[in-house]
């Protein structure tokens, strides 16, 4: 199962974004293979819609599951409709590594 | 001559000002009209008493998708550029996010398949109303639950113009994002209202880069002199902004203001106040004194 979470940096010592729309870096990452990659958020930087435009390219890499600090209202029902699970982590003190951890043990 | 009086902070007075002008320019036998641009919340009619002329609804653009028909090729999303479709070909799904689109019709050019109609949607009503059977004041008023006042403020402003009086007051909404642009950028002059404050004086200078960067005309009204300190003052000496006019910070006028009452009718140093104002406003209208 592949999942993603909101990365500040594209390094596994990065701290979980807790914006979602607007999160620096996807970390995907693949709960079979062990294998992850970092791609940065073409939508961090738009005017408008950052919210939806990260949810079409972050399901375009065919997640399940996605950890971020929130989900606001306008992406909750796209991604409900998609069947991707959503995952607030309130601590945004977390490393990315640490949410990876959580999804191995 | 279209005067829009405007600030970058909310509740410094433009209303204030711009129904006291209105009737000043009245009182001093001036053709005028004044078009409420704040159709997020208009409430200059509080201040006016004039009779319902003519209502008109404002539409907007409204792209319908036939989910059944798209070949999901992108195309609309690609050309969208508020990220109003949100398209998952992966998953055959397609979905116009309403709040984000800004009804322009570009979805509907891009789509080689022709699968997306227009409509219209209601988002407001532009209203005119008449004093003494003579058409003056215009409201532009936006439905809750728009996401834009844009539209209703062009509608407002066009019927405004329709009446020709010789001067236009645009009261315009605040803050410096697009619908103050809009109502500023139709403007030959432009009032900003600010207060003698550090969080007036922020806002007011982002108000002063949008007008330069739109190489418009304008001067500052401070209203509540006597609050806050003299930065804004100090700014305005720098910059070279010509300061119109002060309003005292007066417990009189904000008792009769909060009355729905036009101040300047009854305190005779708060109309002189205006009175200067209109006699600047017909220095800046001559042509031959523009920048």
């Amino acid at each position: 199962m592949k999942i993603a979470i909101t990365s500040t940096g594209n390094t596994m010592d990065s701290m979980i974004d807790a914006r979602f729309g607007r999160c620096a870096w996807f970390l995907i990452y693949d709960t079979e293979t062990k294998l992850h990659n970092f791609l940065k958020n073409p939508a961090a930087e738009a005017e408008e819609g950052a919210g939806p435009a990260a949810v079409k390219f972050v399901a375009a890499q065919g997640v399940q599951k996605i950890v971020s600090g929130e989900f606001g209202v306008k992406i909750r029902p796209l991604l409900e409709e998609l069947g991707v699970e959503m995952i607030a982590n309130k601590e945004s003190e977390k490393r990315v590594s640490e949410i990876i951890e959580m999804f191995n043990n | 001559m279209k005067v829009a009086v405007a600030s970058g902070k909310g509740g410094t007075g433009k209303t204030f000002v711009s129904t006291n002008l209105f009737h000043t320019f009245r009182s001093m036998g001036i053709s005028v009209s004044l078009a409420d641009c704040d159709a997020e919340v208009p409430n200059s009619l509080a201040f006016i008493n004039a009779m319902e002329h003519k209502k008109s609804d404002v539409t907007q653009y409204l792209p319908i998708i036939d989910a059944t028909k798209c070949k999901f090729c992108g195309k609309c999303a690609e050309y969208c550029t508020y990220n109003a479709i949100f398209i998952a070909p992966e998953m055959q799904k397609i979905r116009l996010l309403e709040d984000l689109c800004h009804g322009c019709g570009a979805c509907e050019v891009a789509c080689p398949n022709y699968v997306i109609k227009e409509s219209y949607k209601n988002i407001g009503k532009v209203t005119t109303y008449k004093i003494d059977g003579k058409k003056c004041f215009v409201e532009g008023r936006m439905l809750p639950g728009t996401s834009s006042p844009v539209p209703i403020i062009k509608q407002a402003i066009k019927s405004a113009e329709k009446i020709k009086a010789d001067y236009l007051i645009m009261d315009a909404p605040p803050g410096t994002s697009c619908p103050f642009i809009q109502t500023v950028a139709q403007a030959d002059f432009v009032i900003l209202v600010t207060e003698p404050t550090p969080f007036g004086l922020s806002d007011l200078r982002q108000a002063v880069d949008s007008l330069r960067t739109l190489n418009l005309l304008f001067g500052v009204v401070i209203n509540r002199a006597g609050v806050g300190d003299q930065a804004v003052y100090h700014y305005l000496q720098t910059e070279n902004i010509p300061l119109l006019a002060e309003i005292p910070f007066d417990k009189e006028i904000a008792r009769l203001y909060s009355k729905g009452t036009i101040v300047s009718e009854k305190m005779p140093e708060v109309k002189s106040v205006f009175e200067n104002i209109v006699n600047q406003l017909k220095y800046y209208g001559n042509s031959g004194n523009k920048r």
